[in-house]
């Protein structure tokens, strides 16, 4: 089984996020970075799949230099081999242009199976892995908590959330599943593994590599594009509810919620 | 209808999901500043019956996809069939409500016909352009952006259950439905459904809840859920959870609010013992009305709350419980 995990480098989810004052983007300057969190699960996945069946498990990542780093930590969580996305024209793509670049790349890869975070926790598109499996032709099963390959390799058993309950799939393969928390727990790297991600091959891919042209790809080759950026509503300081025990504040509190925001 | 509106109608247990309706109110003032029609898409197996509500909130016209290969959701046939839609009547706009099944399929719509999705958003309107304007929030909430379309039609935008109203239904108002040759076999479909477990709880998912009691660490263990269990019957709300009580093993993961479990929207969120870690903040701030209950006065979640009571939620929560009993008693 050869698998890719499409992974992609975020802001860490303690990140305080503050907007440029022209409201393009966000201010990056003291952003510490980390492997989004869904895409962990896809990583541990995919090595569980390896350790279990053989086989190969190739990260596939978008971004500039910096993303090197969180490439090499799915090295040293023991990833055979990485492909690295890297030119300025694949910035600021919405998830149709990144889609199109990593279905690009994929073409030149061999696979029997994509995995993708259920959605970075940057962006929160929730868009690639779907529009990854449609640019490829491929099934998709999107939220999946269990993951079991069949014995011909052709087909995978999913369990996957639906609304009110889980479902129990059967799709072919190749196909792109998305992951998400309660598949498995993520590994972290061991020192070992450090020291030998640094020998794994990376390619490094850019533009005319993929043989796209600008357009397809980045801010150009997006269908949504941003107007600005704002913070959220700021949230008016509350009440502190006083009284002597609950037998006093919490008659207060109904008495607030009922006639004054009225939503019970 | 290159001026058409289209609401994708989700079919839940034999029912139109309310975010169908909400996004219906607010297509209708959308199609006719584009002087266009609103149309429903309605999708399943035996739901011919549900068309006639969507006439009542303002579904000029109501596609009909019937067909057994549509009665459970596989997104291979659910894709095909409104691709082969859209690419026969062109729409300039496409709403899908951003539930799972809505979030599942648009994305795959849009990348058939090279499009983008909107996804997720709590504002959508109309510019005086004609084109489709939307709202979304990113980093769970800590971040809202302002979007624009590229000019392929459709437009697509999936929309969060709760941000738009619905407005009340007028029964006078009928849809024309047009029944939709399905063109599917079976072969078509490459995923197989082998079962579908639900859970026990009837309760609304945490994404489209309108009223929500969470508990964090403060709960100290799993049996003291029962208090927010009994509260939420009361409510008739949905029991989430912050990381921590997930963590602990307390909750399932799907019971989690914030960065990296749900992101939520109710008309009230009733945190309790949650100290309101930043990615906790992230993903409730958009609730209409927060309280916090808690025993630490300086706990960070009193910060975005709109009203506190700064005690043991262990003794609180059973009062609130009575108090909530009594409230529904008088009506």
């Amino acid at each position: 089984m050869n698998i890719v995990v499409c992974v992609k480098q975020v802001p860490d989810t303690e990140s305080v996020i503050k907007i440029k004052p022209d409201g393009s983007d966000i201010v990056t300057d003291d952003l510490k970075y980390v492997m989004n969190p869904y895409d962990e699960y896809g990583v541990e996945e995919g090595l569980q799949i390896k350790e279990k069946l053989g086989g190969e498990v190739a990260i596939l990542c978008m971004g500039p230099s910096r993303v090197v780093e969180t490439i090499r930590t799915g090295l040293a969580m023991g990833a055979d081999k990485a492909v690295h996305l890297d030119d300025p024209a694949f910035e600021g793509g919405d998830a149709f242009a990144t889609a199109k670049a990593l279905a690009e790349a994929l073409k030149g890869m061999e696979y029997d199976l994509i995995l993708c975070g259920k959605q970075a926790v940057d962006d929160d598109f929730s868009q690639v892995g779907q529009m990854l499996a449609e640019l490829l032709g491929l099934p998709h099963v999107s939220l999946i908590q269990k993951l079991e390959i069949g014995d011909d390799k052709k087909s995978a058993t999913v369990n996957c959330q639906v609304e009110g309950g889980m479902a129990v799939l059967d799709v072919s393969l190749p196909a792109v599943l998305t992951t998400q928390k309660g598949l498995n727990e993520p590994r972290y790297a061991s020192l070992p593994g450090i020291m030998k991600a640094k020998k794994k091959p990376l390619e490094t891919k850019d533009l005319a590599a993929l043989g796209l042209s600008a357009d397809n790809v980045g801010c150009t080759g997006s269908k949504t594009m941003v107007i600005k950026m704002t913070p959220p509503p700021e949230r008016a300081a509350g009440k502190i509810i006083e009284g002597e025990g609950p037998e006093e504040t919490v008659p207060k509190l109904v008495k607030l919620l009922r006639e004054e925001a009225k939503v019970v | 209808m290159a001026n058409s509106v289209w609401v994708f109608a989700e079919v839940k247990d034999g029912k139109i999901k309310k975010v169908a309706y909400e996004m219906l109110s607010k297509g209708k003032k959308m199609a006719e500043k584009l002087g266009g029609d609103l149309s429903a898409v309605l999708m399943g197996h035996n739901v011919e019956s549900l068309a006639e509500q969507l006439g009542h909130y303002g579904a000029e016209k109501v596609y009909l996809a019937d067909n057994e290969l549509l009665k459970d959701y596989t997104s291979d046939a659910y894709n095909k069939v409104m691709v082969d839609l859209i690419k026969a009547n062109e729409p300039a706009v496409v709403l899908f409500g951003a539930t799972i099944l809505g979030k599942d399929l648009s994305p795959r719509v849009a990348a058939s016909l090279a499009v983008g999705v909107a996804a997720d958003c709590t504002g959508i309107g109309m510019d005086d352009n004609g084109k489709l304007t939307a709202t979304r929030p990113m980093f769970a909430g800590k971040a809202f952006v302002d979007l624009y379309f590229s000019d392929n039609k459709p437009s697509i935008a999936s929309v969060r259950p709760n941000a738009l109203t619905a407005s009340p239904p007028d029964e006078s108002k009928k849809a024309e439905v047009v029944k939709v040759d399905v063109n599917i076999s079976s072969d078509d479909i490459r995923t197989v459904i082998k079962e579908i477990t639900k859970t026990a709880s009837e309760r609304p998912d945490l994404t489209e809840a309108e009223f929500i009691v969470s508990g964090g660490r403060g709960m100290k263990g799993p049996e003291n859920f029962k208090l927010l269990e009994d509260l939420a019957d009361v409510l008739g709300a949905t029991v989430g959870a912050s990381r921590a009580a997930v963590d602990a093993g307390w909750r399932p993961v799907d019971d989690q609010v914030g960065q990296t479990g749900k992101v939520v929207s109710p008309n009230l969120y009733i945190a309790c013992g949650i100290s309101g870690a930043i990615q906790h903040l992230a993903g409730m701030s958009t609730s209409k009305y927060i309280v916090s209950i808690n025993k630490d006065s300086e706990a960070p979640i009193f910060q975005k709350a709109d009203y506190g009571i700064v005690d043991d939620l262990l003794k609180v929560v059973p009062v609130l419980t009575e108090e909530m009993k009594k409230l529904k008693a008088e009506g």
